[in-house]
């Protein structure tokens, strides 16, 4: 009556798989994946392909989209496609590093407070619960434009603000799973807590952290994005999707293009990652969840 | 009931000892310059700096300083670097306009969210379900300030619809439903916008909630019983499934106030979001302090009646 016997991860993979959203979605992250790593290359070696992204040239300012400037150019003259390629680096490395960080906090706070439970699990929870009445985008823009805005001060600050909901998580799993027959047989063999926790819990709890991290990137992406647009993301001259619109919102009516383009680009890249994000839960997810 | 009333209250008691330490160390640990005229300044003598600093208590060590600080608060002697008056003053004015935004913005959420997240938990596994999922996915994944200068641009060119504060100016008007209508007008993009990520996030949930009660034997008996699915669907099931919902209110809060930043800077609406960021410029440390406090102090009520009432709805949670 089953089907032949598959190794957990095999059975993930070929429900994706038969996911078309998912797959597409994939595809444009790969895709936004290689001009990013292109393009931060190419942007550290200074080489200007298609065009130098900071070159200003007044005479041929706020141009709408044409042959040479394919999407037009902003009010200092500036190619907006060259600029938009050379700073797509910074929202992805920003997404996936602040994902990251907070991974590395919520899986280690969660962990300990669902293995040990009691007293150490109540004051941690008191104080997540705390946490997660703070209007996050506020705390993280407070944050940052008092460190000062770099691209390190933002990953850092959107990671050590946006743990919580992965701590729970992961509090969640461990409290089922410390309970589990080959929990009890570690202890019992006398393995030590770190091992248990480490190599026996966490490998088991894998599938619902992955989910959350990877819909944890484009929140991410997101968040530097409402920064840069208020003029607390990484600073000019480097171009990053966020500030192409903060500075073009100033032409509004002239310049649409400086709006439109940019902020397709985040939408676009913030999709992909919500849409696999959600393929992967469901090719990941146990219980069927049909009526 | 009422141990239970009394145990959450002493919770939120703690909650709020928790939010009074972040609330004041994020700000006070950070590294920067507390002088609103920058450290290097060499036109600001050594006195005056002195003075400043034992105004606001910077020459204290750092638990005295929290201490003068949360002290300052709740007696309203808390004053801002920049005006000099009274931070409660400031945010007080300030809190209709962000309500107003607010409760639209929640009204919008819920209710949309629950047409959707019903309609998709109906179809479930269709290609409607599908198309629907992909859309609140849309819907999180559009920067917010990007559609509002899309609209901005659209709506000014097309359309006459009030972009700006809360009323229209230079206009009188001669009753006061006219005035009200305009008031509702300025509202209403800003509570739209600002409710966009939350309808799609809405919906998710009472979609997987629904999902969830309809396994439940009690479905399987009523639909046994021969009722009409509508009858199952809205009576049985959606009533059960709306407790995730109501609780989940409390999360909504703090995501539509950190939102409400840049909304309400967009369309120069005077409420607290934008206090927030003009303090944020203006790097005015006690407005920022009292702000984070109280949204955050404000959110935490927010849950706390959530669950309460919903503990006098629910017979099943009274036993908690």
């Amino acid at each position: 009556m089953n089907p032949p016997a598959q190794t957990p991860l095999a059975r993930v993979v070929s429900r994706f798989r038969r996911n078309r959203i998912g797959l597409i979605s994939l595809a444009a992250i790969i895709v936004l994946f290689v001009v990013a790593a292109v393009f931060a290359v190419l942007s550290f070696a200074h080489v200007p392909f298609p065009m130098d992204p900071n070159a200003t040239n007044l005479e041929r300012k706020l141009l709408p989209p044409n042959l040479t400037n394919w999407l037009g150019t902003d009010n200092l003259g500036r190619d907006l496609f060259s600029r938009m390629l050379h700073g797509s680096y910074i929202s992805l490395t920003v997404g996936f590093v602040a994902v990251a960080v907070s991974l590395l906090i919520g899986v280690v706070v969660g962990a300990i407070s669902g293995y040990f439970g009691r007293w150490v699990d109540n004051i941690i929870m008191r104080a997540v619960d705390a946490i997660m009445c703070f209007p996050t985008f506020f705390l993280i823009l407070t944050a940052v434009a008092l460190l000062g805005p770099s691209m390190l001060n933002i990953i850092v600050v959107i990671g050590l603000v946006s743990w919580t909901g992965t701590a729970r998580l992961v509090r969640a799993e461990f409290l089922t799973l410390r309970e589990t027959e080959y929990v009890r047989a570690a202890r019992a063999l006398g393995q030590r807590t770190p091992a248990i926790i480490f190599r026996h819990i966490l490998p088991n709890a894998f599938a619902p952290i992955f989910v959350t991290a990877v819909l944890g990137i484009p929140a991410a992406i997101l968040t530097e994005a409402g920064l840069s647009f208020l003029g607390f993301g990484v600073q000019p001259p480097q171009a990053t999707w966020g500030n192409i619109i903060s500075d073009g919102k100033t032409y509004l009516l002239d310049a649409w293009w400086l709006i439109v383009f940019p902020g397709l680009a985040i939408f676009l890249a913030a999709l992909a990652f919500y849409l696999a994000g959600d393929a992967l839960r469901q090719a990941a997810e146990t219980r069927s969840e049909r009526k | 009931m009422i141990t239970f009333i009394v145990r959450r209250l002493l919770i939120s008691l703690v909650l709020v000892f928790f939010i009074s330490l972040i609330s004041f160390f994020i700000i006070t640990l950070t590294p920067g310059s507390p002088y609103p005229w920058g450290e290097l300044n060499p036109k600001i003598s050594e006195s005056v700096k002195a003075n400043f600093r034992k105004q606001f208590h910077l020459d204290e060590p750092i638990w005295k300083q929290y201490w003068f600080n949360m002290r300052g608060l709740f007696t309203g002697e808390l004053r801002s670097i920049k005006d000099g008056r009274p931070v409660l003053e400031r945010i007080t004015e300030r809190l209709p306009a962000t309500l107003a935004l607010n409760v639209c913005a929640i009204v919008i959420a819920l209710s949309f969210g629950l047409l959707v997240g019903v309609y998709s938990a109906r179809v479930a596994g269709q290609w409607q379900d599908t198309a629907l999922s992909t859309v609140s996915f849309a819907l999180l994944a559009i920067p917010e300030f990007w559609v509002a200068y899309l609209l901005i641009i659209g709506l000014t060119e097309w359309f006459a619809v009030p972009l700006m504060g809360t009323v229209s100016h230079g206009i009188v008007f001669p009753n006061a439903l006219a005035s009200s209508l305009d008031w509702i007008w300025h509202l209403a993009l800003p509570a739209t916008l600002l409710a966009l990520g939350s309808v799609a996030a809405q919906s998710r949930y009472v979609r997987a909630s629904m999902l969830e009660t309809l396994r439940e034997d009690y479905i399987r008996t009523a639909r046994a019983k021969g009722l009409p699915s509508e009858k199952v669907l809205y009576h049985h099931a959606l009533r059960n499934s709306l407790r995730p919902v109501i609780t989940g209110i409390g999360g909504l809060l703090p995501a539509l106030i950190g939102g409400a930043v840049i909304i309400e800077t967009i369309f120069a609406y005077p409420g607290i979001g934008r206090l927030g960021y003009q303090a944020v410029l203006e790097r005015d440390y006690p407005t920022l302090v009292a702000l984070n406090f109280i949204t955050a102090v404000l959110v935490l009520l927010g849950n706390l009646l959530a669950d309460i009432l919903y503990s006098l709805v629910d017979p099943r949670v009274r036993l908690e």
